[in-house]
């Protein structure tokens, strides 16, 4: 097995203003290459987590290595260049005036030459689909577009690992569609580390891992495959069935034999379609 | 109370260079105790809308009614107060606008402004946070000491304590886990009933819109698209998809089953078990053949 590119361990985090912990002994590793979703209720965790993960908060205990550096004051400016992030409001992180500024302020703050500068605005702008707005004005652009000039931004200090924090929980649902196409595309085609913390398990089913959070502990990891078949207990923790599942199992309870468990709509109704053609 | 929308355009910075076209020809009727649902995509003018309803925003052509005050285009107008405390708009994540030392002040301090007297904006207060399922020990609190949920009640709570005929609630539940957002959609059902509170949903989920609202107002482009009650709204999926707007997932779900099977329902199925329970019928009739 690969080693891995994050590993968290036994960390623990509270914030000052509360009485209980916000991460109670939290053990994890992240693969190089690997899209890894983080899911849990409003309060689980998940976000704090995120925030540890690039220095923004400290641990209180236990430490986390990225790359090989452990997380220190010292080290934190190495461990930003590994880690980019993008957060929940899509207008929150819109700096620039226009598009190719917004994705060079970055790059300017870390002192790239100007020639090299337009090169990488352009390549990080080209993947994730914005490369013909360059002049655009963010109040011309959609939520969706306005989250992946935010991605290009971050691409362009070519980071190994992407942090999407809820990036894509103030979007419509084709923005949603939009920055969901662009993380899949960064992940298989540019092999970019993914982590993605969200409460939407149709974003989390595209992951190849989950980790399930709740009340600031690690409650349960596997492939989405694995956590979907959690079911009722997924509602139990503030979380929805994916809507796949859920007619899967009414399907069952009305007498439909059903092989496997399919987690994408197609896959289900071709499943029905296979089963049901040749009788 | 009714609200009415009459070819209603609005322009932003009217007559400047910076002038941009929002809406045009917009009809709405929003009658009293009802629950409306206005869908459409960022940009489509549903915002627009939305603050038409209690007269921020005042139309460059067409006339609002709102109760029995009309406000045209065009016209100066005076005294919209009342308009405000009887139209109560909830704006997407309302705890950012929370600012009180204690979440009793901040919950009074919208009655106050409307000439309540003391005594009374705290039993509105004392009222309204037991709506929103909160506990009476919170009003002592300061509003930032509590949870985003908790915290989203409570600017809820100060909307409620205006005692208003009409709510406006403006994506309430974006940012939300789903547990939490069934549980703000359930509350807001509960008091549409209760208190008959004309209810209006500006949202981009198709499924809430399908679940709770009696009459679905689709916004394109600036205009109405299609209003209808949701069964006439869904019964042409495919002219929605056409304009790039969604359907509820299990619309989408019977369309995808229809066009494998290549057959068509006898109609579309708004609710979860009426389809599962047509399909099932339909797989065993298969079977049987």
């Amino acid at each position: 097995m690969e080693s891995p590119l994050v590993v968290i361990k036994d960390v623990s985090f509270q914030y000052d203003s509360q009485e209980s912990l916000a991460l109670n002994q939290i053990n994890m590793e992240v693969y190089e290459g690997e899209w890894l979703a983080i899911v849990g209720h409003n309060g689980s965790g998940k976000s704090t987590l995120a925030r540890l993960l690039n220095g923004l908060q400290f641990p209180k205990e236990g430490s986390i290595t990225v790359a090989g550096i452990t997380l220190a004051e010292e080290t934190i400016w190495d461990i930003r260049r590994q880690i980019g992030m993008v957060f929940q409001n899509p207008d929150n992180q819109f700096v620039g005036t226009t598009v190719q500024d917004d994705v060079a302020f970055g790059l300017e703050n870390n002192g790239i030459p100007v020639d090299v500068m337009s090169e990488r605005v352009v390549d990080a702008l080209k993947k994730v689909n914005m490369d013909s707005f360059l002049d655009q004005e963010p109040h011309h652009l959609s939520g969706g577009q306005k989250q992946r000039v935010a991605i290009a931004g971050v691409l362009a200090l070519k980071p190994s690992i992407i942090i999407l924090d809820e990036a894509t929980s103030m979007l419509d649902p084709r923005g949603r569609a939009e920055v969901i196409e662009t993380i899949m595309k960064l992940q298989k085609q540019d092999k970019i580390t993914v982590i993605s913390i969200t409460h939407d398990l149709e974003e989390a089913s595209r992951a190849d891992r989950i980790i399930v959070m709740n009340k600031g502990e690690v409650y349960r990891e596997g492939t989405p495959n694995e956590i979907f078949l959690m079911d009722e207990e997924l509602i139990k923790l503030g979380l929805d069935i994916p809507f796949p599942i859920k007619m899967s199992n009414k399907l069952r309870e009305k007498g439909i034999s059903l092989g496997q468990q399919y987690l994408t709509e197609e896959e289900l109704v071709a499943g029905l379609w296979t089963s049901h053609s040749k009788m | 109370m009714d609200i009415s929308l009459k070819n209603v355009e609005y322009r932003y910075s009217a007559d400047t260079p910076f002038e941009r076209l929002a809406i045009q020809d917009v009809n709405i009727d929003i009658s009293s105790g009802s629950y409306t649902a206005i869908i459409g995509h960022t940009g489509s003018g549903k915002s627009t809308v939305l603050q038409h309803l209690n007269a921020l925003l005042k139309p460059t052509k067409g006339t609002v009614f709102i109760g029995n005050r009309e406000i045209k285009a065009g016209r100066k107008e005076k005294n919209l107060k009342g308009i405000r405390e009887k139209v109560g708009i909830v704006f997407q994540f309302p705890e950012h606008q929370l600012f009180e030392e204690t979440v009793e002040k901040d919950i009074c301090f919208g009655p106050l402004n409307f000439g309540v007297s003391e005594t009374e904006a705290k039993k509105r207060a004392n009222e309204a946070i037991k709506q929103v399922g909160l506990s009476e020990e919170i009003l002592e609190k300061s509003p930032f000491d509590l949870s985003g949920g908790q915290m989203r009640r409570v600017a809820i709570a100060g909307v409620l304590a205006m005692e208003p005929e009409c709510i406006v609630l403006d994506e309430p539940t974006a940012g939300l886990d789903p547990r939490g957002r069934k549980e703000i959609m359930d509350l807001f059902y509960k008091l549409h009933q209760e208190r008959d509170l004309a209810t209006v949903l500006v949202t981009h989920s198709m499924e809430d819109a399908a679940r709770y609202a009696d009459e679905i107002v689709i916004m394109h482009k600036g205009t109405v698209l299609q209003k209808g009650t949701p069964n006439e709204i869904f019964s042409d999926p495919e002219r929605l998809l056409a304009h790039g707007l969604d359907v509820p997932d299990v619309v989408r779900f019977q369309l995808r089953i229809e066009k494998t099977f290549q057959t068509k329902f006898d109609r579309i199925c708004l609710k979860e078990d009426e389809l599962i329970n047509m399909l099932a019928a339909f797989l065993k009739r298969r079977g049987a053949q």
